[in-house]
This record gives structure tokens, sequence and C-alpha cells, in this order.
């Protein structure tokens, strides 16, 4: 249904029984600490992923520590750099090819906005290609704004309503991938 | 009729004992295990933020939260795949794992108010052949799910665990016929009542066969260091690249049975099985006070030692994992035919004289 809590009409609250409520409280507390991730490293940002990952900050305190390197089995995409006009494709595709439901996370300032490098050859935010949750700036940010980030993002999947029937759908660039989505 | 309804009643509760033991018990836990025990070994703190009503049980419940998040992701199968087969791998991947269970007796004989108790699913007299038979199937999930996944990595990996699995199964069966030629049997309940003598635990003659044998069945369950068909850098995520949710999550169910299963075929050949040093059952059973009292909590200790050993065993396979980087594809094949094949013959060899001349009095 998608709506949002401000939003939501006595009816409509009346139509949320208390049974789906609390299955969408179940799912939502299963997504939130169980984020398997697909990081998509391409620059600078990376040394700055490998901290957060590491024993320092250990991204595995909040149950997001797995790398899956096939976009079948990730959950969380985390864009990890520069993305030049170039990389734009295969960023889309990688998305496009990630099961549903999927989450972004614009890690650094050249995801977010094309960052220092403001010229042709650099896709000014990822947010023109592709759906984004959650923005981290900074050049590179601190592995404290990441985790910040990252229980952000928990709080966002957490306030989702309708977990059940929640989708992001395809980037509408690029081709859609060759799915055949059948549950 | 009223013994065969006792005899039936007996084997469903040993079979949903063993399937709990494994499914509800040691699968999430191994999750954990894994989890934390890599968490420690890098210095780290590990899940920990996962919690009901601010209880989190030191990120126990971060597996459930997986298990949560899988159940509702996407059921994904390509375009271009074999629908039945690409549905069917994963079965094929679990269920062996769980059926060499079977004859892997868990806690011993005892009378039990006039009923004769044996804690194994099938006394089978050809149990350790049985193993290797099932275990023999386990390979077909894996070049299935490579196959019907109509993907070029899957195939590879498909490929590669075919290559690399055929051949750890032959030298596996091997590594152990020095223990059998120790024991006189091939039957895992035999085997495992005559290590009631400390002094004729398998690990004290056999331990060259341990050795062998453990690193055959690391390679035959496919984990770190011998993850060539997965082989993340290479092959994205290998057979299972085209898997999500449910389904990719049931091929690390196998592995984790299958680590479970290993560690309680090394128990039950090398380590005593459900005997505590220098103790026996029946000893067990006097020192309760006898009758059917005795037996029960005999009965329980013999399974909670059995179940305590393979603790410690999935925590020495466990620390083998997270320690040693993965052997590039021609190690893992020389490893096999050109020292632990050789090894192992030699091995048959050096026991067959030893208890020829006597040195190792067979049992």
């Amino acid at each position: 249904m998608g709506v949002t809590d401000e939003g939501k009409s006595d009816l409509l609250a009346l139509s949320e029984s208390v049974i789906v409520t609390k299955l969408d409280d179940i799912i939502s507390w299963g997504r939130q600490y169980s984020f398997f991730l697909y990081p998509f490293i391409t620059a600078c940002c990376g040394m700055e992923f490998m901290s957060v990952a590491g024993p320092r900050y250990d991204i595995d305190r909040f149950g997001a520590a797995l790398p899956r390197f096939s976009p079948r089995q990730a959950d969380l995409l985390l864009v990890v750099g520069t993305i030049s006009h170039k990389q734009a494709p295969i960023l889309v595709k990688v998305y496009n090819q990630m099961t549903e439901p999927k989450w972004v996370f614009a890690f650094g300032a050249c995801t977010v906005s094309g960052g220092m490098y403001d010229n042709y050859a650099t896709v000014q935010g990822i947010d023109t290609l592709i759906p984004v949750d959650i923005y981290v700036p900074g050049c590179p940010p601190r592995p404290e704004m990441v985790l910040d980030g990252l229980i952000k993002l928990q709080e966002k999947v957490a306030g989702t309503r309708d977990q059940m029937n929640y989708r992001r759908g395809v980037s509408p660039l690029g081709e859609a991938d060759d799915r055949k989505i059948i549950g | 009729m009223n013994s065969m309804t006792g005899d039936l009643l007996e084997t469903v509760v040993k079979i949903a004992f063993v399937i709990g033991l494994n499914l509800g018990f040691f699968a999430p836990m191994l999750g954990w295990v894994e989890r934390k025990q890599s968490a420690v070994m890098q210095d780290r703190i590990g899940a920990n933020r996962a919690g009901v009503f601010g209880f989190t049980f030191i990120g126990l419940l971060h597996s459930a939260a997986d298990a949560i998040k899988l159940i509702f992701k996407e059921d994904f199968i390509p375009r271009g795949a074999d629908r039945m087969m690409h549905t069917l791998a994963p079965v094929i991947a679990v269920v062996p794992a769980l059926a060499a269970f079977a004859v892997i007796p868990f806690g011993g004989k005892f009378e039990l108010a006039g009923h004769n108790v044996n804690l194994v699913i099938a006394d089978l007299d050809v149990g350790l052949l049985f193993v290797f038979a099932i275990a023999s199937i386990a390979t077909y999930g894996a070049v299935i799910a490579g196959w019907a996944s109509n993907n070029n990595w899957s195939m590879l990996g498909g490929l590669r665990s075919a290559a690399q699995m055929f051949s750890y199964e032959v030298t596996m069966g091997l590594t152990i016929i020095g223990l059998v030629m120790y024991y006189q049997s091939l039957s895992l309940v035999v085997i495992a009542e005559k290590q009631v003598d400390f002094w004729h635990w398998g690990i004290i003659y056999q331990w060259p066969a341990f050795i062998l044998f453990l690193t055959c069945a690391i390679a035959e369950n496919k984990r770190i260091p011998f993850d060539v068909p997965e082989a993340e850098s290479e092959l994205v995520a290998g057979y299972f690249t085209e898997y999500s949710g449910m389904k990719f999550i049931m091929f690390w169910t196998a592995e984790f049975i299958e680590v479970v299963t290993i560690s309680a075929l090394c128990v039950t050949m090398f380590f005593g099985a459900y005997h505590l040093p220098f103790i026996s059952p029946d000893m067990l059973v006097s020192i309760f006070g006898g009758g059917d009292f005795g037996a029960i909590v005999a009965m329980l200790i013999g399974i909670g030692v059995f179940v305590a050993k393979i603790c410690a065993l999935i925590f020495l396979q466990m620390a083998i994992r997270w320690t040693l980087p993965r052997f590039r594809y021609d190690q893992v094949m020389a490893l096999g035919w050109k020292i632990i094949l050789p090894a192992s013959l030699i091995w048959i060899f050096l026991t067959g004289l030893a208890i020829l001349l006597g040195l190792m009095p067979t049992v």
C-alpha cells in the first residue's frame, strides 16, 4: 500500500488488522538486522569501507557483515566511490539483478552528488540512475558516519509499512533484467 | 502387535530427535558460531544488536533475523533455467546430509521397562558404506544447481564441485580402511561399542587416519580452504550464484549439517563415540541406582557426552575455516590425488603389517 505514518487515515488504520501489523513487525525486525551487502566499490572510499568492515568499527555488530557477491543474494547495494558514465550501465545492471526487497546506500560525496568531479565524465549523483535510500556524504565519510547511516537505514526499514508487498522495482534506465518473479 | 507399535514409536521419536537436533539446534547455532568465532578470532565484537525486549542473547537472535529475512525474500529463477531442477537442487543438497545421520549411534543401548532401546535410527551392518553412499548423492545437489541455473559461473562451479567431490570421495573411503581393519567391522554401532575401553579409542592407534579423514571430509564439504566450487573471488558465488532467499540458504544449511555429520563421524570412529573415558555405560547405570531411572540418566549422559564431543570438533573445523586461505584449484586436486591418496594407501599397508606382527592388536 505504501502508506506513510503521517498520511494514514482512520479507515486505513482500521484496515490494518492486528495480525498483519504484527507480521509486519516481525518481518521488519528480521530485515533490519540482516543486511547482506553487495559492495560496489570503485574508488578511494573503499578504504573507508574496509575500515568500517574491519575490527575497529565492525559493521557486523549491526548484522550487516556478510558480503554476497551475487546480486541475487544481496539486500543492500553499497555504492562506494566515483561512478563514471562508463561505469553507470554496470551499476544499473547490478541494481536490476538484485532480488526484492533491496536498498541502496550512497557512500561518499561522489555517489551523493558527483563530489569534486563536476565534469563530463562523472555521474552527478547515483540517484540519477537508481533510487537511493541513504546518503552519506564526506570525502571520504568517517566510519562513524557510515555506521550512523546504517542505523538510520535500519530505522527506515523498521518504519516501512506493508512489508509483505514492499517492492523497489527495476531502474527505468537500462534494460530490465532477465527475471521471472514467481513469489 | 503391541511391541511393533512400540518399535514404531521408538523409531519415530529417534528420527524426530535427530532431525530436531540438526535443523533446530545445530543449523542455527552454527550460523551463530561462525559469526562469533570469526569475530573472536579477528578481534571483533561480532553481531550483537538484534534483540527481543532488550535481550540479545550474545547475538544469537541474528540467526533468527537472517531466517525471517530470507523467508520473505524474493524467490528468483532465471530465464532459461530448468525450473524443476533449479528448485530440486537445494533439496538434493540437504537431504543426504541429514540421511547420513541415520546410522550414527548417539547414546548406546539400554534396557528400559523391559524394552531394548538402541539409540541409533538404523543399526546397519554396513553403516560406514551407507554413509559414503549417501554422501556421494550430495554431489548431485551442487552439480544440478550449477547446470540448471543457466549461468556461466554456476556451470563452472558445478563442474569444479563434481571433480573435487568425486576425487575426495575415493580418497575418503581409503583413509578409513585402516580403522576398519583395526575394529574388524563396518558397523558404526559395533565400532562405537568397541570403544568402551579408553585405550581402544580410534585416535590412539589410528591418528594418521583421523588427520587424513578430516582433511578429506572438509574438502568433501566444500568449505574453506577447499571452497573452489564457490570461490567468491573467481566465480561470484559458484554453483549457487543464481539462488536467492531460502533456496540459497538451504545450501548453507546443508553445509552446516555436513559439518555436524563430519564431527559426529569423527567422534564415533576416533573419539570414543558416546563413552566417557574410563566409565562404561553399565557403570553409569549402577552409579545412578540401576533400573529404569539409572538407564535414563545414563542415556542422557551418553547423549550429552556425544553432543559435547561434536561441539568440540565443530570448534576445530571452524578454527580451520577461519585460519586458512583458499587453495588454488590445481593445489586442491594435487593434494587429493598425489598426497592424501598415497598416504592413505601407505597407512593401510602399515596397519596391515602392524596387525600381522601383533604390534596393533585388533579389537
